[in-house]
Formats: structure tokens, sequence, C-alpha cells
């Protein structure tokens, strides 16, 4: 027979267990709430990485790295930057699959309980990400999409809360996932995960996992992974309007 | 009663077994993972172009060092394998493999390894709180590399690496580098970043981050890391560009029109306000000539 005790304490591991595994996405109040740590404040761009389809404007037909098929190849190959400023769409490749690999620096405020706000200076461009039960307004597309986001987080014995930032990203206007013209459809989904690292100088680092899944032009998920350092203020936010050639 | 007795044990065989449920908010990381090399692809896969090192944070003497160094000294048998520290995990272009060693008692994680490939020797990652070597033991390839769980998120340190580079054309790192990694698990991705602090080479840490695909195909790991061999260099000769000698320092200039300032690196090419001292100067060539990517057009 087994003791009082001893079921007791199969049942506290047991509980135990399951938070350690971890649970994802549970109940909370507001995303404000539930954050398991702080997003918010400005972030720098670092660019270590893909630096001559970032930092310069990539040459025409320089497609390396992107999984794409032979009808976004048409697409891209037709590229005209003229061509956009004049039909107003300088912001092809601001849009959210792109927006986190340009070089720029984030502002990121709660705008509410349920919608963290991330803009940046280059493009000045403005991404809402909606927590909770938000249900999409619906009209036309747009280069930021309807993003709807919740934390994943793991609970566990008695460390510190710890987790992940999850946004999907859809009803988006097509763009260039690079600015020299490599498209992205309307029927693209971006699905990104905002991950905090606190580094050795005490340095603390945003690092964004961005998959961007488009059954049009990619062949397989586009993961690219974009990092950014925390700033202690607003200096060096520089809003500059979009171009499509530099 | 033998049933009782053979109930409690197994009871008490169960709760040891829950006991050895990580005590913090600790994910699995152990499987195969292909490479994702959608990012720096031709860094990784192909190979970077000599003088390209744009994004890294060099000082002068980091800077210096690479202009100085000929690919040719991996000609060489006695640096066939001198390139190759941990961080090769962050330039490769290579799937891993990732378990952990378990102390048979208690069932705790002892240490992490990933999968050596080709020159990369495996990386263990101890976890049982082991103190790093002295400052004054020996260097090896591998470095010494502990590890902390911070809720989900595996944190490493590296250190006691021997040189190594931190690009794959002869931008180097010294043994004085050490590396702190991050593991992000998110499904079936995984997220690597690597912080490179080099004092000597570095005027800023060097961040680099990558992804992975979970795979249900199983990657082994590939013959034992970097073995030495004759590839023909003339005995008593180093390889190696005199000071304003070095070969295709105006080639990435050349094919993608990108001014000096911006290919051979520094911390300021790395921060978006480096744009604006490039604007006036770069000048885009008219259509991508070499290594372009892209599926065929059709018809080809």
């Amino acid at each position: 027979m087994m003791g009082t005790n001893t079921w007791l304490l199969m049942a506290a591991l047991l509980s135990i267990a399951a938070a350690a595994q971890g649970q994802r996405g549970g109940a909370a109040a507001t995303g404000k709430a539930a954050a398991p740590f702080d997003l918010t404040g400005y972030w720098v761009s670092i660019v270590n990485e893909d630096w001559r389809y970032r930092m310069v404007t990539p040459t025409s037909g320089d497609y390396q790295g992107v999984p794409m098929n032979v009808a976004a190849r048409q697409v891209a190959d037709a590229w005209d930057p003229a061509n956009d400023e004049a039909a107003g769409e300088q912001c092809k490749s601001y849009g959210a699959p792109a927006l986190l690999r340009v070089p720029e620096r984030l502002h990121i405020t709660w705008e509410d309980d349920q919608t963290l706000r991330e803009e940046t200076d280059a493009g000045m461009q403005t991404r809402l990400f909606h927590f909770g039960d938000w249900k999409a307004p619906g009209g036309p597309r747009t280069w930021q999409g309807d993003s709807v986001a919740r934390w994943e987080t793991h609970g566990g014995r008695g460390g510190p809360q710890s987790g992940t930032l999850r946004v999907t990203t859809t009803h988006l206007r097509a763009g260039y996932l690079r600015k020299n013209g490599v498209p992205y459809s309307e029927d693209a989904t971006v699905t990104e995960y905002y991950d905090l690292a606190k580094e050795r100088n005490g340095d603390v680092w945003l690092v964004v996992t961005i998959t961007v899944e488009d059954p049009k032009y990619l062949t397989q998920q586009f993961v690219i992974s974009s990092q950014f350092k925390k700033q202690a203020d607003g200096a060096g936010w520089d809003p500059t309007p979009c171009s499509s050639r530099w | 009663m033998n049933g009782g007795r053979v109930n409690r044990a197994r009871m008490l065989r169960c709760i040891l077994a829950l006991a050895s449920i990580p005590a913090m908010a600790q994910v699995e990381l152990s499987g195969s993972w292909l490479a994702l090399n959608h990012e720096d692809g031709l860094e990784r896969l192909g190979g970077p172009y000599a003088v390209d090192y744009t994004g890294i944070p060099f000082n002068e003497f980091g800077r210096a060092r690479a202009l100085s160094t000929s690919l040719s000294q991996m000609s060489e048998p006695e640096r066939i394998c001198a390139f190759y520290t941990p961080f090769h995990l962050m330039l490769g272009q290579f799937p891993i493999k990732i378990w952990n060693e378990t102390e048979p008692l208690n069932g705790r994680t002892l240490a992490w390894k990933i999968s050596a490939w080709e020159n990369r020797g495996i990386i263990t990652i101890w976890m049982d709180g082991r103190p790093h070597p002295s400052q004054y033991a020996a260097h090896e390839k591998v470095g010494f590399t502990t590890g902390e769980w911070q809720g989900d998120v595996l944190t490493t340190f590296t250190t006691h690496m021997e040189a190594g580079y931190l690009r794959r054309n002869g931008a180097r790192s010294t043994d004085q580098a050490t590396m702190t990694m991050h593991f992000f698990r998110h499904g079936d991705l995984l997220t690597v970043s690597a912080w490179l602090d080099d004092p000597i080479y570095l005027a800023e840490p060097f961040y680099l981050t990558r992804s992975y695909q979970a795979s249900t195909t199983p990657i082994n790991p590939a013959s034992p890391p970097c073995i030495q061999g004759d590839e023909g260099p003339q005995e008593g000769e180093v390889p190696h560009h005199l000071p304003g000698k070095t070969p295709f320092i105006d080639e990435l200039t050349k094919l993608y029109g990108i001014p000096p300032e911006g290919t051979l690196g520094g911390p300021e090419t790395m921060y978006p306000e480096f744009r604006k001292k490039i604007k006036e100067k770069f000048v885009m060539p008219a259509k991508c000539t070499l290594n372009c990517g892209g599926p065929a057009r059709p018809g080809q």
C-alpha cells in the first residue's frame, strides 16, 4: 500500500513535470501583463550578415540564398526601381517579410494592454502586434499586414520565467524580400519569434527568427534571423522615408 | 506483502524518473538538425570573396592580419586544421546532431554534445557546473565550453580556443577570443546566436545568428575532424601577402560597387549610420555576373 505522503509527492512531481515540459500559451489576462520579458525601448540593427544585400542596394539579378522559384525569378529579373517610384510603391522592400532586414532602429512600445507597437526609423513603418482574441478589421492589404501575437512561455521549477514572442502576419500587400525585386506575394505568411539574450558585457540583444512561407514564389520556407542591440534611449533615431533605390 | 513491496518499488522508480525532469524550463535539443543557409548563403556554401570583411568589427590589427593571410596556408600540413574552432558552427554549411550524455544514477545531463563535421571537432558543453580551466592552461582547437539553462534557452560560454577564423577568407580570431552562444528552440526550428569577443582583433564583439530545421532523417557525424595531410606547398615557405600587396582587394568593389571602407570592415560598418557614409560612393553595377544564385531561367 502506498502511503498518503507518497501519493502527495507523486502528485506534486507530476504537476512540476507538466510545468517544466512547458505549457505554451497559457491563459493570461493581457498581452502586456503576461509579458515574460520587456521588449519596449529602442533597438539598433547590427548588420553582420547578408551585408551586401542589406547595407547597399543589391545588384539586379543577385538572388543568392533565397529559395525562390522560376516565377519569382521572372518577376525579379524585371525589377525596375524607377517604375516602383513612379507607381508610388517605394515601400515594397519595407513590408513585414523584409522590414527587420533593413538597417534601422526599432522603437517598441505598448499601445495598449493588448497591442504591442513596433516602429522603424528606416521607411517610417509601424507594425501592431495584437494579443488576445483580436479580429482583423478587413479592408485593403497593407505592407505590414495583420499581426496576431502570443507569448510562448515555459514555466519551470524555481527558474526565471522565459519565453518567446511569436507573431504571425498575413493579409500582406505584395512586395520584395530583397530590395532588388525578389518578390513575395500577397499570399505570404510571416511567422516571427522574438527572443532576448543578455551577453557577458551586459548588452541586451533581440534576436528575431523570421520565417516566410509563400506558395506562389518560394520553393520552401525562407528562414533568416536578425539581431538588434538594446539602446539606452532614442539617440540616433532618424526617420527616413522609403526608397526604392537606396 | 510482496505485492505492496513491488508497487512501492515501482512508485519509487517513477518518483526518481520524475525527479530527473529538468529543474528549470528546459527544452529538448537532441536530434538531427538541417542547416538553413538562406542568409550568408555564399559565405557558408561556396565561400566568401577573399577580401570581404563587410560587417566584421575589425580593429586595425585584425584587418592587417586578415589582409596578410593567404588561404594557401591551409595547404600546409601544420595549418590545415588551423581555422576550425567552435565558431565554425556559425560559419559552415553543415547540419548537426545534438545529444546529451547523462549521469546513469539520476539521469541528469552531464554534457550536451554537438557533432563534429569534417574539420570541426565535437563541441562538448559541460552542464555539471565544473569551472573553466586556469587562464594559464593550454588552449585546444575545440576550447572549453560550459552551459546553463536560462529559462528555456541554453546559454554556453567557450574559452581556451586556439586561434581560428571569423570568416572563411582569412579574417582571423586569436586564442584570446571567447564565445557565448544561445540556443533558442521554436518547434522544428533551432536558432543559434554566437557572440564572439576577441580583444586582440576586434573593436566590438562579432554577433552571428543562424537557424536549423529538425530532421527526421538521421544525420550522423562524418569522419574524425580535420585530418592533416600534405597538399603540396614548398617546405619552408609560409604563404602570405605583404602589406599593400593583397590580391583581390578591390574585387568586391568591382563586382558590387561597394566602396573599400565597406569591404574592409570595422565596427562602424555594422550600424545603420554607415549607409549614409557610403551612399554617394556606391555605384550599383548593371547586373550580377558572378555567384548570383536563384533558379535557372526558363529555357536555360
